[in-house]
């Protein structure tokens, strides 16, 4: 993307805002109780989650391979704001203890048709919720986690490079290709 | 401590020791070009940069960093954010090239009304990331201030500057295709960057519906095709990454770290100095004219001053301002060359709060290959021969489409496999447009220095008062409005208009404050770009500009610059200098 396209382009045409972007524009300043930092369980926590939102397929790997759980920590505690690291930890536990009390197991313990069944619903739930949401109301933690994967994910070594068509290099321009379809996207 | 930066003793082995035959105060995309030329005419020549030493190549940190090697991947932490608000909101910045932009703490100043300045302390400025874009102005900008009532008469034409647009086009490397438009002229081009095939369908399309109106190739500073003057600087072939305001290793964009400067120093004549904040100009009335300039160093806070024949000031607009307000003597009690009192009025920019954004169908049997570092142009269709709007001036409008990744709505409809193949999996194509939109200049919209505050070395704070008008309202309104309807025209749907609202300054294309005029009593420039009254100073950078066009102003910055040191060069043989 060019310089003055950012411009044009950012938190409007490429899909909403990301969160975390505008923390320097938040009003709210009064400052949160502190989050521990996150254990080697939330991070296992994490990748399970993240594996369920993009798997490993036939022909790449999936979020964990990525390392999507401490992607997710790393992007939480550095770019998060006090509030929205709060929505993401207190999601987690929510998650959790769904998990527990619908299956009695954690949820890295489930079978994955049982962590697949879990998060449609918790997916529907999320997506209801951004749909009826104000927008000065919180996201839903699980919109935060499904956008932390997909981003974490696709710019991770085998994302764009497995999952998409990595070309650091290009060396020419042409602006009118065949594309078939079924074809990777550009990974940049 | 700080020191008394006045008090500089120098004696006469001192005094050689630091003179040259021409100090230039910045290197960014006029100070490269001004060492450049006068270091080619055989003058030993002083370039002062307040910031660090950048080398190309060496000083590239992130020039290949691969997206995962980021540790957040292109984006700022929030401690960062939290502690550079302003800076953070420039264009394109980021992890990747936060390196090239100052942080907001070092380097105060006073926004009387909203104004965001974006800066760039360092060997090349802000040349390391500028937009690329290079259009010429027409004769319709130099003279629509005056024929239209909106401003001071500039005090030279499009012909004056032709052939040095040429000149510098030839050695930057200007890729374009020649399109004979009278209100984009054409210039000395490598081949153009191709359109994709739905900036084709539009360029046809706008074509049918309006016969006033012509979307064409980029003109934009990469070596499509490289020629020998290319390769001498050392600088090869546009590899097609987007990825220049990490500066480029393959020298494929213009900077001056990248051509000018090398370029420079190898004829022998070049001494760079970082870390020098340039305090004043040195102004001695027996001889009446200035003989030197005065610096800070930047890390010891020490006072030094350097001697020279001529001087120029390519500071960047808002800082050459400042640094002729800050120049203050028995004969110019008000700042440099500021009989007129119009140094710091006048003060303009480039109106970029429109943008427009739109899906168009299909196409979906076409990508790209490679990452295109340039956009389309429609050249400007307002304003030209007669005034046909309800305001003045005109605007550029920068066009562009693209095949973002992944279905539309996916990232809200489901999870697990078909979620990551559709995501992919290329998307539908989408087209923008964005304004580049010229402002009045006038004597309210001014900076000046503060009266209590200074900075850490001892330099008066810049207060800004710069702010929107009736005409930029009217400008946005009718720029979405037309830009909505073009790509209604061209069959896009989902059309969005959008005003960002956003302070001026981050257009990053600030501009006069030491404008050019015929007038000494109304303008501080003439027409070479010299003090009227201190012809041995010559401002070259966007502090110059009597109006704002709509084109790019950096190429035009460039060619002032090539023009006015080739005049020094002759005054001082003449020994008029």
């Amino acid at each position: 993307m060019n310089r003055r396209e950012a411009l044009a382009a950012t938190a409007r045409v490429l899909g909403g805002s990301i969160v975390g972007a505008q923390i320097f524009l938040s009003a709210c300043k009064t400052p949160e109780k502190k989050q521990a930092p996150f254990s080697a369980d939330d991070i296992a926590f994490l990748d399970a989650v993240g594996e369920v939102i993009i798997p490993t397929t036939t022909d790449s790997p999936g979020a964990k391979a990525a390392r999507i759980g401490d992607f997710m920590r790393v992007m939480v505690t550095d770019c998060y704001s006090d509030a929205e690291h709060k929505i993401f930890v207190d999601g987690m536990a929510t998650l959790k203890e769904r998990s527990r009390k619908q299956y009695d197991k954690d949820f890295v313990n489930l079978s994955g048709a049982e962590q697949h069944t879990l998060l449609s619903a918790v997916n529907k739930e999320a997506k209801d919720y951004a749909s009826n949401k104000r927008e000065a109301d919180p996201e839903h933690y699980f919109t935060l986690i499904k956008q932390l994967t997909t981003w974490g994910y696709f710019t991770s070594e085998p994302g764009a490079t497995k999952a998409l068509n990595y070309l650091p290099v290009p060396g020419r321009f042409e602006g009118c290709v065949p594309y078939t379809e079924g074809e990777k996207a550009w990974a940049l | 401590m700080q020191k008394d930066s006045s008090s500089v003793n120098v004696n006469a082995a001192g005094v050689a020791k630091n003179t040259y035959d021409a100090i230039v105060i910045g290197s960014g995309i006029s100070g490269g070009w001004a060492a450049k030329e006068l270091c080619e005419q055989g003058l030993k020549t002083l370039v002062l940069e307040r910031g660090r030493n950048v080398e190309h190549l060496k000083d590239y940190p992130t020039a290949t960093t691969a997206p995962w090697e980021f540790e957040h991947r292109g984006r700022m932490p929030r401690k960062f954010l939290e502690e550079n608000p302003l800076i953070s909101k420039a264009a394109g910045f980021g992890e990747e090239s936060a390196h090239f932009f100052i942080k907001d703490k070092d380097h105060p100043y006073v926004q009387e009304k909203p104004f965001d300045w974006i800066r760039g302390y360092q060997v090349g400025g802000k040349s390391l990331t500028w937009g690329r874009a290079t259009q010429r102005w027409s004769n319709f900008e130099f003279t629509a201030p005056d024929r239209f009532g909106y401003g001071l008469d500039w005090p030279i034409r499009y012909n004056d500057v032709a052939p040095w647009y040429s000149h510098v086009e030839k050695f930057i490397g200007i890729c374009g295709n020649k399109d004979g438009i009278e209100a984009m002229p054409d210039g000395e081009f490598l081949p153009p960057f191709e359109f994709n095939c739905v900036e084709s369908h539009l360029q046809k399309k706008i074509k049918e519906h309006y016969k006033d109106r012509h979307l064409v190739h980029a003109r934009w500073a990469h070596l499509t095709q490289p020629t020998e003057l290319h390769l001498k600087q050392g600088r090869g072939k546009c590899q097609a990454r987007n990825m220049c305001m990490r500066g480029c290793p393959y020298g494929g964009y213009f900077s001056s770290v990248s051509s000018t400067l090398p370029w420079a120093h190898k004829t022998g004549n070049l001494t760079v100095r970082p870390f020098s904040v340039v305090h004043s100009i040195i102004y001695d009335e027996q001889k009446g004219k200035a003989t030197g300039v005065r610096i800070i160093d930047a890390n010891t806070h020490e006072a030094t001053e350097y001697f020279a024949r001529v001087i120029f000031v390519n500071a960047s607009a808002l800082n050459s301002t400042l640094v002729l307000l800050n120049s203050k003597s028995n004969r110019f009690p008000n700042g440099f060359g500021n009989d007129s009192g119009v140094l710091g009025k006048y003060v303009a920019f480039h109106l970029y709060r429109g943008s427009v954004s739109a899906s168009i169908e299909g196409f979906e049997d076409r990508y790209t290959y490679g990452r295109n570092p340039t956009e389309p142009i429609l050249a400007n269709y307002r304003n030209l021969h007669k005034q046909d709007t309800d305001y003045v001036g005109g605007f550029t409008t920068f066009v562009g489409a693209y095949r973002p990744r992944g279905a539309e709505d996916a990232s809200e409809t489901e999870l697990g496999a078909p979620f990551k193949s559709a995501l992919s999996k290329p998307g539908g194509w989408r087209t923008y447009m964005y304004m580049q939109g010229e402002t009045i200049p006038k004597a309210s919209n001014h900076v000046r220095l503060s009266d209590t505050e200074k900075d850490q070395w001892g330099i008066p704070l810049l207060v800004t008062s710069v702010g929107y008008d009736d005409n930029d309202e009217k400008m946005i309104k009718d720029f979405l409005t037309q830009s909505s309807e073009m790509l209604a025209k061209a069959g896009c749907l989902d059309i969005s208009p959008y005003d960002t609202h956003q302070a001026p300054g981050l257009d990053i294309h600030e501009m006069g404050g030491a404008r050019m005029g015929r007038d000494p009593k109304t303008s501080i420039l003439n027409g070479w770009n010299q003090v009227h009254d201190c012809k041995n100073v010559f401002v070259t950078d966007g502090a110059c500009m009597t109006s704002t066009g709509n084109q790019s102003p950096s190429i035009l910055y460039m060619a002032l610059t090539a023009r006015a040191a080739s005049h020094a060069v002759e005054e001082m043989k003449r020994k008029n200098l």
